[in-house]
């Protein structure tokens, strides 16, 4: 366009605008922009715009050999990775016909609370960032840490453990795991009053969490809700119960539930779920020594390794939600397709768009991490 | 009201009173490392003693952090499978999940609970390393993340290979190994970590990664076509070969080597014979040459020298003095362990690309050494090694003490013999396997027992034979006895061969390493026998050259005097095979390649 014939768009009068929050911001954990029309303090449209952390996961998954990828999967979800290798594990199982034995089952369902446990008190931290309350949040990330303290002693790892396998797990408990596991749980129950006296019952958080992006069972159910987000609606929907995996129908758990639907509520789960987590790797700690035997079925070399032909979809219950992993095989060394259900990926985007509307500006941030979505998981 | 004490009014130098900070003890403390777990994905180490450079970790590598990188310094062995190159490994690409520690065939590479590494900018190489047994700073960091057995991504077991048990072997000459079938074919084959061992190790260098990766993908054809790249004679070399290729396996160093050569066996069988004749003939060139290559002895090095020629375009035409082809394939090596129908489909092979054979042809008797020059460009001898060598011990002139590689013949051939009630066989290598193993079949059918009794030079931690062939001939009933040195072949007074005595080998070589065995006399052992087998090696018979042409061309201790690609001193002349290297079919395949390229760019040469 040449200068001269620019001319501004002329606009009518108004008060509304538009605001960019984000790609960085406090509401979510990574990076995720979200932009929002409003007049004045009040939301009229929003978009979520996941792109800013695409990292082209299930892409890359099909240029890669099925045990290549076990290195891959856990980046989709930082703050909770080990569904990603547990699921994507189970699909391979599914496909090609393989057991993982009791042992590593069990050693499974230890991972997986104990990478709950983690991104529950990283979830709470980071709300009550929102909320002004960074106290919570040092707390939140420190006792994070103890968590990844045994995270690394199991696996190796401290955030990305990579330590499933298609078959079972890579190592076995080290001498002395399951001790030191158990009185970090004591720690940490000793330490849920704390945290309810200083974030989950006090008045600054519950005041300004309650009412706050508040949706209906109706709308959960519609909107592909699942998780400590459904549950938050009253709903008792939990994948580890109503569509058992490995050897969740042989413990005992409750499946907390809030009525209220809100910001408040989703964060009364998670903090219920905290000590659910804990209830359940107690078992698992009693249970685990008795169980003998190999931790890994026998399964082909990994350079050549030709999954039977045919497709799986298996789903497990993370911190965030029902997550899933549709697998296709067509006989071959590497996955014809991945495709991966994270949970964020309706949570931060229909639910956060639908919840975001009339509510006001300062509230997105509340709402968006009330939400808790792990932006890498939308965008895969 | 505010809990802070404020006054209005107070000095300007107030604050100068938060100097007094300095002076006090830091509130911060220092950072030390933090030593990590036990089991840390740290930094690798690389146990370069253990390490053979076979780049499996490279292959696993789902960063492509893993390139390997050539040490001059250390050393190389392709037949024990050592390569001297070793990981390196780019920390910007890491990801530290260790699948390079689970699947390393060695288990030399491992990471540390070292984590902490930073440089300037202008050391960013720095992150670029190639692990040691000292680690990234040389600081001996202990191991985290290494091998443990249940989490070996290894398959270190190898399919079973069905075989006849020995009582059912010895009702006939039946083949005993009963080859994979397609499912344990795919299963061998996905052991394979292509790390090409196999291929460096081979005399003739065979393409193994590339054909057992199409086995496993379950493309015979291909595996047929990847085989013919190097080696005509595999349905032979699938059954007999000395398989260097398992001994320098990567696989094979913790556990049992891919089964490489039934892999190859399993590959000839599964394709028709006339569409491996397709194949093989997919490289011949469309032209005719106009060069004519005679070659005398249709053994393994002979045919494949035919094979490479008549692909070529060359007019060949080999002479073999027996009736059938194959040399000591055919005349050396049982049935039991070589079907002559598979013999005879590689040679069909052979002489379908347009390959003549005429049989029945002794050249110096039927046909003279110089009609051959004359009439070709280029003469190529492959008459291997056919005459048995003898003890030269007292009695071994009696007529009851017979060669090896003579009865093999006859048993081959067909030729009728008196099988000895009891026999001994003298020598500890294949070929005393083979005798004693096919008279041990012989005197089962015609005696019902066998009475055989094998004695090496050798003690058994260096005999000469495949262990596989020790255990098999033991099965079968054969004695064999270690470490015990020939004396004489007893003669009764009615000058019937009546047995062997043998005396304990003290020792084989002298100080130089030359064969000189000593014996302890007085420990003898008699062995009594009405036969006794003499398989301690063979000779050329050289006859066939006539004794003008033995006068021009140059000799080395009874063997003729060739180059390295096997041309003699005479400009037409070439040999290979047994006769000038030995000491197995690969090798002859191996050295009938070598000639042929000789040969091929003799003749390439305007006016050759």
């Amino acid at each position: 366009m040449r200068p001269e014939n620019y001319q501004a768009k002329s606009q009518p009068p108004s008060n509304e605008y538009e605001l960019n929050f984000g790609p960085n911001h406090p509401g979510i954990e990574g990076n995720y922009a979200f932009k929002v029309k409003l007049n004045g303090d009040e939301v009229l449209e929003a978009r979520a715009d996941a792109g800013y952390l695409h990292r082209g996961f299930e892409k890359l998954m099909e240029g890669r050999l099925w045990i290549q990828n076990i290195a891959l999967v856990p980046r989709i979800c930082v703050p909770d990775p080990v569904p990603m290798e547990v699921c994507y594990s189970l699909a391979i199982e599914e496909i090609g016909g393989l057991q993982a034995p009791e042992r590593a089952q069990w050693i499974r369902v230890m991972q997986l609370e104990m990478s709950r446990l983690a991104a529950h008190l990283f979830a709470f931290g980071g709300h009550a960032a929102t909320t002004g309350m960074y106290t919570p949040m040092f707390w939140g990330v420190a006792d994070r840490d103890l968590v990844l303290d045994r995270f690394e002693e199991l696996t190796g790892g401290r955030v990305y453990s990579i330590y499933n396998i298609p078959g079972g797990v890579r190592r076995d408990i080290p001498d002395g795991f399951l001790q030191r596991l158990s009185s970090l749980l004591d720690y940490l129950e000793s330490r849920l009053p704390d945290y309810d006296n200083l974030f989950f019952t006090n008045q600054v958080f519950v005041k300004r969490a309650r009412d706050v992006g508040k949706m209906t069972q109706e709308q959960a159910l519609k909107w592909g809700v699942t998780g400590p987000n459904l549950r938050a609606t009253g709903l008792a929907f939990d994948v580890r119960r109503d569509d058992p995996y490995l050897v969740y129908d042989r413990i005992e758990f409750d499946i907390p539930t809030e009525p209220g639907g809100d910001a408040l509520s989703r964060n009364l789960v998670r903090r219920a779920e905290l000590k659910q987590s804990i209830h359940i790797l107690r078992q698992v700690i009693d249970r685990l020594p008795s169980i003998k035997g190999p931790i890994r079925c026998p399964i082909p070399n990994p350079l050549a390794w030709n999954v039977p032909a045919g497709e799986a979809y298996t789903r497990v219950e993370s911190s965030k939600g029902e997550l899933a992993y549709y697998v296709v095989s067509t006989g071959g060394d590497k996955p014809y397709r991945v495709h991966v259900r994270g949970p964020s990926s309706m949570h931060a985007v229909q639910v956060l768009e639908n919840l975001a509307v009339g509510s006001r500006l300062e509230d997105i941030a509340q709402i968006m991490f009330s939400l808790d979505a792990c932006p890498p998981e939308v965008d895969r | 009201m505010s809990d802070i004490a404020y006054k209005d009014k107070g000095s300007i130098l107030r604050p100068i009173k938060t100097l007094g900070f300095f002076g006090r003890k830091a509130v911060t403390e220092k950072l030390e490392p933090r030593p990590a777990a036990a089991n840390y994905r740290g930094f690798h180490v690389n146990d370069w003693e253990v390490c053979i450079g076979c780049s499996t970790c490279q292959k696993v590598c789902d960063n492509a952090a893993i390139s390997m990188v050539k040490i001059p310094s250390l050393p190389e062995d392709p037949v024990k499978g050592i390569r001297n190159e070793r990981p390196a490994i780019d920390y910007g690409r890491c990801c530290w999940c260790g699948l390079c520690v689970d699947i390393c065939p060695t288990s030399s590479l491992s990471l540390t609970t070292e984590y902490v590494h930073t440089c300037r900018e202008d050391e960013l190489d720095s992150y670029f390393i190639l692990p040691d047994p000292k680690g990234i700073h040389a600081e001996h960091f202990p191991r985290g993340w290494s091998k443990s057995e249940d989490a070996d991504l290894v398959d270190l077991e190898r399919q079973p290979m069905e075989e006849l048990d020995a009582e059912e072997r010895l009702k006939s000459f039946d083949e005993m190994v009963e080859g994979f079938t397609d499912q344990q074919a795919i299963i061998e084959a996905s052991r394979c970590v292509q790390c090409g061992m196999c291929h460096d190790s081979c005399p003739t260098h065979m393409h193994a990664p590339e054909y057992i990766r199409a086995i496993w993908e379950g493309n015979a054809e291909e595996a047929v076509r990847q085989i013919y790249r190097s080696n005509p004679f595999s349905h032979v070399c699938g059954r007999v070969c000395t398989h260097r290729c398992e001994t320098a396996c990567s696989i094979g160093r913790r556990g049992e080597p891919v089964a490489i050569r039934w892999l190859k066996r399993y590959a000839m069988d599964a394709v028709p014979d006339l569409r491996i004749r397709e194949i093989a003939a997919e490289g011949k060139v469309d032209y005719i040459s106009g060069k004519k290559v005679a070659i005398i002895g249709a053994g393994p090095a002979g045919l494949t020298a035919a094979f490479d020629l008549i692909r070529k375009g060359h007019e060949v035409t080999v002479f073999e003095a027996l009736d059938k082809p194959g040399g000591m394939t055919r005349y050396g090596i049982p049935e039991y362990r070589l079907p002559y129908d598979r013999l005879d489909a590689d040679v069909a092979v052979i002489t379908s690309l347009g390959v003549k054979i005429q049989y029945n042809t002794r050249i110096g008797e039927d046909i003279s050494f110089s009609e051959l020059e004359r009439n070709h460009d280029a003469v190529l001898v492959t008459i291997g090694l056919q005459q048995g060598r003898s003890t030269r011990i007292p009695g071994s002139d009696h007529q009851q003490v017979k060669k090896a590689v003579d009865l093999l013949r006859n048993i081959t051939q067909g030729k009728a013999f008196t099988v000895p009630h009891s026999a001994v066989v003298i020598g500890g290598g294949n070929v005393a396997m083979d005798i004693a193993r096919s008279l041990a079949r012989l005197q089962k059918e015609q005696y019902g027992e066998v009475r055989i009794t094998l004695t090496a030079l050798e003690d058994f931690d260096h005999f000469l034979a495949d262990p596989e062939e020790v255990k098999e001939a033991r099965e079968e009933g054969i004695e064999i006895l270690d470490s015990r040195g020939p004396k004489q072949c007893i003669i009764s007074d009615n000058g019937e061969l009546s047995g062997l005595m043998t005396l304990r080998v003290v020792s084989i070589f002298d100080q130089d390493g030359r064969f000189a065995p000593r014996y302890d006399d007085s420990d003898n052992q008699m062995h009594a026998a009405d036969m006794v087998i003499e398989a301690i090696g063979q000779m050329t018979d050289i006859s066939l050259f006539g004794d003008e042409l033995t006068e021009r061309l140059e000799w080395k201790r009874g063997r003729l005097k060739v180059d390295q690609d096997g041309h003699s001193s005479e400009p037409w002349l070439w040999s290979a095979g047994d006769m000038v290297s030995g000491p197995d079919v690969v090798h002859a395949v191996a050295d009938g390649h070598r000639v042929a390229a000789s040969i091929e760019k003799h003749l390439a040469v305007p006016g050759s």
